[in-house]
């Protein structure tokens, strides 16, 4: 686990993409602060700052003596971001290789047709 | 949160050399703390007059908000694991463990008892004939069983195999999870505790240079790397730690990208990677490659 940025992002993403592949669906307990931190052998306090992020923005809800929750349309929530980061998160790299490699925009499109296909 | 330890101006001098020379902080309470440096940086004096184990030439230590010297009050409240612990002659493991709750009032015999098991730790051989990773085992398992509210660990683990640190760590952070107390990890293998840390103090030549919060630290630097051109594009404006090239290939490493940097290095093509604590500590405390760098 590091990609360069901080380790309580990096445990906020982590959840984000549990909650967006449906491992963790609306309802659902989250694993505690604890089995967070021994799972990704960190500080608790790293892994409470990276729920918090997801707590803040209403992707979680903390049930006080009980636990936490992932909030009923947290997924949507997420998706709707994820898609509007997509383009300068995923296709400018796509849009760089494929100058670099010659290939037109046709050309990548055929490509990306076929495996979406799949 | 509350400060458990104070330090001011804390110096210890012998002779000429200042092992710990004017460094001052607060350590707050319930968390697990690092105390990096090389070795012979005045880690072990700082513990030591942390813990009332040696007296000032300068300055003052507070801890639980009294001075630790002859307070039985405070030492009783403290488990210190040094890394060269001298025992009594023939003293056995056995007896060690036999010992400890005398002065460890929160001490745990059935978790001291699992990680006799678990570590392996010969008990029926007298210390001194055992290996130094079994005599690093016994101290962590007394580190660890004590529970004591402030628990120091000086190099806990010299001769412990990978295997057996891994162990200490599990251990400790799934103890500390069910019983929160303060731990002050005192290493030079810091890139194996540093997802651990909360707070990072770095001493060097016995002054204190780092005293950041470990997230702030791991995140005050990132190596970006790609192109030549999009690099230097990337890099106009920005403070550069460190700058390398080959070919038409570059990579820098830059101070503090936030979330829009971070997508706008990617969607440049550029590469992100971590820079470990261990990186940047070793530029902050004058690692020969690094010479002068300034760091955060």
């Amino acid at each position: 686990m590091d990609d360069g940025r901080p380790l309580f992002q990096q445990i906020a993403t982590r959840l984000e993409a549990q909650i967006l592949d449906g491992t963790m669906p609306a309802e659902a307990q989250v694993p505690s602060i604890n089995e967070l931190a021994e799972f990704h052998r960190i500080n608790p306090a790293t892994a409470l700052k990276g729920v918090n992020i997801l707590v803040d923005r209403g992707l979680l809800i903390k049930r006080r003596g009980i636990g936490m929750f992932v909030a009923s349309g947290a997924r949507e929530k997420l998706l709707e971001q994820r898609r509007g980061e997509f383009q300068s998160m995923h296709l400018a790299p796509v849009a760089l290789h494929a100058k670099a490699l010659g290939l037109t925009a046709i050309e990548v499109q055929r490509m990306l047709a076929k495996e979406m296909d799949r | 949160m509350t400060a458990i330890i104070e330090a001011s101006g804390l110096t210890k001098r012998f002779g000429k050399v200042a092992a710990v020379d004017d460094v001052s902080f607060a350590l707050e309470d319930g968390a697990i703390h690092g105390l990096l440096g090389r070795n012979g940086a005045g880690k072990t004096t700082l513990m030591q007059l942390l813990t009332g184990q040696d007296f000032a030439t300068r300055g003052t230590a507070r801890v639980f908000g009294e001075s630790p010297v002859e307070n039985a009050g405070v030492l009783s409240r403290i488990c210190f694991i040094k890394e060269s612990q001298a025992y009594p002659d023939n003293f056995k493991g056995k007896h060690v463990l036999k010992t400890a709750p005398w002065f460890f009032p929160r001490w745990d015999q059935d978790f001291a008892d699992t990680l006799v098991e678990d570590f392996g730790a010969p008990l029926d051989r007298p210390m001194k004939k055992l290996s130094r990773g079994q005599r690093s085992a016994i101290g962590v398992i007394v580190g660890l069983a004590s529970r004591a509210e402030l628990t120091f660990f000086d190099e806990p683990y010299a001769g412990l195999d990978a295997v057996a640190r891994r162990r200490f760590y599990d251990h400790l952070l799934a103890d500390y999870a069910e019983h929160p107390r303060t731990i002050v990890l005192s290493t030079h293998l810091i890139d194996e505790a540093a997802n651990l840390l909360q707070r990072v103090l770095v001493i060097d030549e016995g002054r204190l240079v780092i005293d950041a919060d470990a997230d702030d630290l791991r995140a005050s630097a990132t190596t970006l790397a790609g192109k030549a051109t999009d690099v230097e594009a990337f890099a106009v404006g920005r403070e550069v730690l460190d700058r390398s090239r080959l070919g038409g290939l570059a990579s820098i490493t830059v101070t503090g990208l936030n979330e829009q940097d971070r997508l706008a290095a990617a969607s440049a093509g550029l590469e992100a990677s971590a820079v470990s604590l261990q990186e940047l500590i070793v530029r902050r405390t004058g690692g020969a490659e690094a010479g002068e760098g300034k760091v955060v």
